[in-house]
């Protein structure tokens, strides 16, 4: 089989799970009793926010643990939102966020919030100029997210930070859950207050993940209770998880550069083998994307069928982003570059990780050009 | 640009004399020990200066260490290059490129050590001042106040030029003034104390004392955090556990209350007092500041200090508590310091202790219990960890793979 399907989730690393199972059954007292068992655990989470801190070279008061990537772009955007209301109401995101971000967006629009959505252009890269324009005394957020989940665009949050400069009131949130090791971003620059990251798309287990906070920034909590995590999450931490997602984080930085080439390489091929087919155009922009999302288009053959028909090939990829196809939704990021609902609805997305293999493209593109001979025949 | 070499002023030690070698030779070492990471370095020293030569090493990580080690006055990012006109106008245009941005001044400075070079100072400035001049586009001369002050060294060997002074951490060689033993409490005061007392050369061996089930196993823990923290100013540091419960009890079941606290200073201080002297040291330090607590009126010193000759160090003793925050946020000691274990100094804390304890009287109340065979059995029991600047934190067993 060929996994294509990163961006949705990856498979852990082997030593994630055994330090996972090996703190699950050995270390398993509550960090929060002060017993000696619970200094154990508690030790253990120290040592994981540290190691977190030193990778993302920041403190370690900055880290502040989740459940992944969903509520740390809602901990991070709601929390502001209820801090800092009384500074203003307005706050600004993109049209094509992750619905971690973009739900909740609509939830403080509910709630009396004023929403811009700041659209981006026909390659899928919002413009820092639109974002500054968007930008009114009222304005206390701005959220934008580092790589795109679905085509792999790469945001400039980098320009977006130093415009940013010139607006002390308002707080900056990255959702970098699809950047972190695939697209450099030093989170101590660029004026980046929040940044959500999390562990099952970096080979970590799922229901983990971090925002970074950084130092000064002040948050209403989602959870409140017995004020673990700087009383920004209650609930007793998943120490398993979090000594899991550091290690994985640690493996995943580690190999990044390395890894980073092998998937471009990989990209760069199916790229090239692809867009020679007469029925696929690439969704994803040559320039400024990531090095492991490929979109494309397959003209006539809805995405959902040709999902199946390749994993009766034994590859695996998805439509879209994996949250939205349950809600058989077309992708929104496509929508929102100008693609029609039929060509949003016939595209593809494969996703890489630093698991695949050069000789595995070869096999990929035969299964895709075969299947799109299949089913053009069935399909009109 | 690429530097070959750091070249670091030594400071205070200068003024040695006689003793000058010793002091050089214990830099020497220190700096070797905190740069041991780095295996292509090599250091050399001469009377007045010690050079490092990276070799290719990166320089950066070596001056975030070189700034925690004390006895360096300042340092330099230097080109070290042979003793002719060329390549030192090379060197010094190859330093100066990087400042060739609009409203940068400079100047030359020469300083020529070596005689029986051809050109004298003011002949050298001008030549090496020119020639950065021409091969320049920006850059401009100002004598009196220049951005970037390029020296140039004219000695036997060679000659350095530099541009650019980092601040040492002033101070003295660790280990140049004997060892002393740091009574640790894990409060804010006593880890500025061992730091302050390091930057005067002392070597330091932290005693704490540790009250199970009275205080926990996270307060010992605050402890060594604190200790590891006192590593990057001398590679090791030992610390001593002492079990202090058994004395602790005695003292609440013997004592009036309002003297206990008295007499748990004077029975710490004696404990420490004998493992200082098991560990052939001759002074020991403490974090006291006058007036802070009951215990650190001059009274309560005179009381407590009764039970031993030894020479007590207290460099805070004149510090006020924001200045002594201060050293410690700059020493990272603090938070750790803050977090919220008790510790054998609050768990007995009596509702008023005396400000002003009287030695016959605290002599009197002692004299009914035999708190030297506990004293024994407490010295006889010290658990002794020895951290450096390169052991981790954690102290849970082995752990190592799970990250």
């Amino acid at each position: 089989m060929i996994y294509l399907d990163n961006s949705a989730t990856t498979k852990p690393y082997n030593e994630v799970i055994q330090s996972f199972m090996k703190v699950a059954t050995t270390y398993y007292g509550n960090p929060s009793s002060l017993h000696q068992f619970g200094v154990q655990a508690e030790n253990l989470l120290s040592r994981s926010r540290e190691q977190v801190a030193e990778l993302l070279h920041v403190s370690s008061n900055e880290i502040i643990f989740t459940s992944g990537g969903t509520e740390g772009n809602n901990l991070a955007i709601k929390g502001v939102a209820m801090q800092y209301k009384s500074r203003g109401q307005h706050i600004i995101t993109t049209n094509i966020e992750h619905d971690s971000v973009h739900e909740p967006f609509k939830q403080l629009e509910a709630l009396g919030f004023n929403v811009t959505y700041v659209p981006v252009d026909s390659s899928g890269f919002v413009s820092p100029a639109a974002i500054e324009s968007a930008m009114t005394d009222e304005t206390i957020l701005v959220s934008v997210m580092h790589v795109n989940n679905e085509i792999g665009t790469i945001q400039p949050i980098e320009e977006i930070g130093q415009i940013l400069t010139n607006y002390s009131k308002v707080l900056f949130h990255v959702d970098h859950v699809q950047g972190i090791g695939k697209v450099p971003l030093s989170l101590a620059d660029h004026k980046i207050d929040l940044c959500t990251l999390s562990g099952h798309k970096i080979h970590g287990l799922k229901g983990t993940g971090i925002l970074y906070k950084r130092n000064g920034v002040q948050l209403h909590p989602l959870l409140s209770g017995g004020s673990q995590e700087m009383q920004h999450r209650s609930g007793t931490e998943n120490v398993p998880g979090i000594v899991a997602f550091a290690k994985a984080l640690r493996l995943t930085l580690e190999h990044a550069a390395q890894n980073q080439q092998k998937m471009q390489k990989i990209k760069a091929e199916l790229v090239d083998k692809l867009s020679a087919h007469e029925r696929i155009t690439i969704n994803t922009p040559a320039e400024h994307s990531a090095p492991h999302i490929i979109n494309f288009t397959a003209q006539g053959i809805k995405g959902e069928v040709f999902v199946h028909a390749l994993e009766e090939k034994g590859v695996f990829v998805s439509t879209t982003s994996a949250c939205s196809s349950k809600r058989k939704k077309p992708s929104k990021t496509l929508l929102a570059i100008g693609k029609n609902y039929e060509e949003a609805d016939q595209s593809i997305r494969l996703s890489l990780s630093g698991l695949n293999d050069y000789n595995e493209v070869t096999p990929i593109v035969n299964a895709i050009f075969t299947v799109i001979e299949d089913l053009k025949k069935v399909m009109r | 640009m690429i530097y070959n070499h750091i070249l670091i002023r030594y400071g205070e030690i200068s003024t040695k004399g006689q003793n000058r070698k010793k002091f050089v030779a214990q830099l020497r070492k220190n700096i070797v020990t905190a740069l041991s990471a780095f295996q292509n370095i090599h250091v050399k020293y001469t009377r007045d200066r010690m050079y490092i030569h990276l070799n290719g090493e990166n320089h950066e990580p070596i001056i975030e260490r070189l700034q925690q080690i004390f006895g360096i006055q300042s340092f330099s990012l230097a080109l070290k290059v042979e003793n002719e006109l060329e390549a030192i106008q090379e060197a010094a245009l190859e330093a100066m490129k990087e400042f060739d941005i609009e409203g940068k001044t400079f100047k030359v400075s020469t300083r020529r050590a070596y005689k029986q070079f051809p050109l004298d100072t003011n002949e050298l400035n001008y030549a090496v001042g020119s020639h950065v001049l021409r091969n320049t586009e920006h850059l401009q001369v100002n004598v009196k106040e220049p951005s970037v002050n390029v020296r140039v060294e004219v000695r036997s060997e060679a000659t350095y030029i530099t541009c650019f002074d980092y601040r040492g951490a002033g101070g003295l060689p660790v280990g140049t003034s004997g060892k002393a033993m740091l009574m640790l409490s894990g409060g804010i005061d006593s880890p500025v104390a061992g730091y302050l007392a390091m930057k005067r050369g002392l070597e330091i061996e932290a005693v704490h004392f540790y009250s199970p089930p009275f205080t926990s196993e996270r307060s010992k823990q605050k402890v060594i955090d604190l200790t590891q923290k006192l590593t990057a100013y001398h590679e090791k540091v030992k610390l001593h556990i002492v079990p202090f419960t058994a004395v602790q009890q005695a003292i609440q079941k013997q004592i009036p209350e309002n003297y206990t606290m008295t007499s748990t200073r004077r029975m710490m201080l004696r404990i420490t007092d004998l493992i200082r002297e098991k560990n052939e040291s001759l002074a020991i330090v403490t974090g006291d500041s006058l007036g802070q607590v009951a215990s650190q009126t001059v009274e309560s010193m005179y009381a407590i200090n009764e039970v031993t000759n030894t020479p007590i160090l207290r460099p805070l003793v004149t510090m006020d508590k924001t200045e002594i925050v201060e050293i410690a946020r700059k020493i990272d000691t603090h938070e750790i310091s803050n977090r919220p274990y008790e510790d054998c100094c609050t768990i007995f804390t009596p509702s008023s202790p005396k400000t002003k304890p009287k030695r016959e009287k605290i002599n009197r109340y002692e004299q009914f219990y035999d708190f030297e065979t506990l004293i024994q059995e407490a010295v006889n029991n010290v658990e002794t960890l020895e951290m450096t600047a390169s052991s981790a934190t954690n102290t849970a067993d082995n752990v190592e793979d799970l990250f």
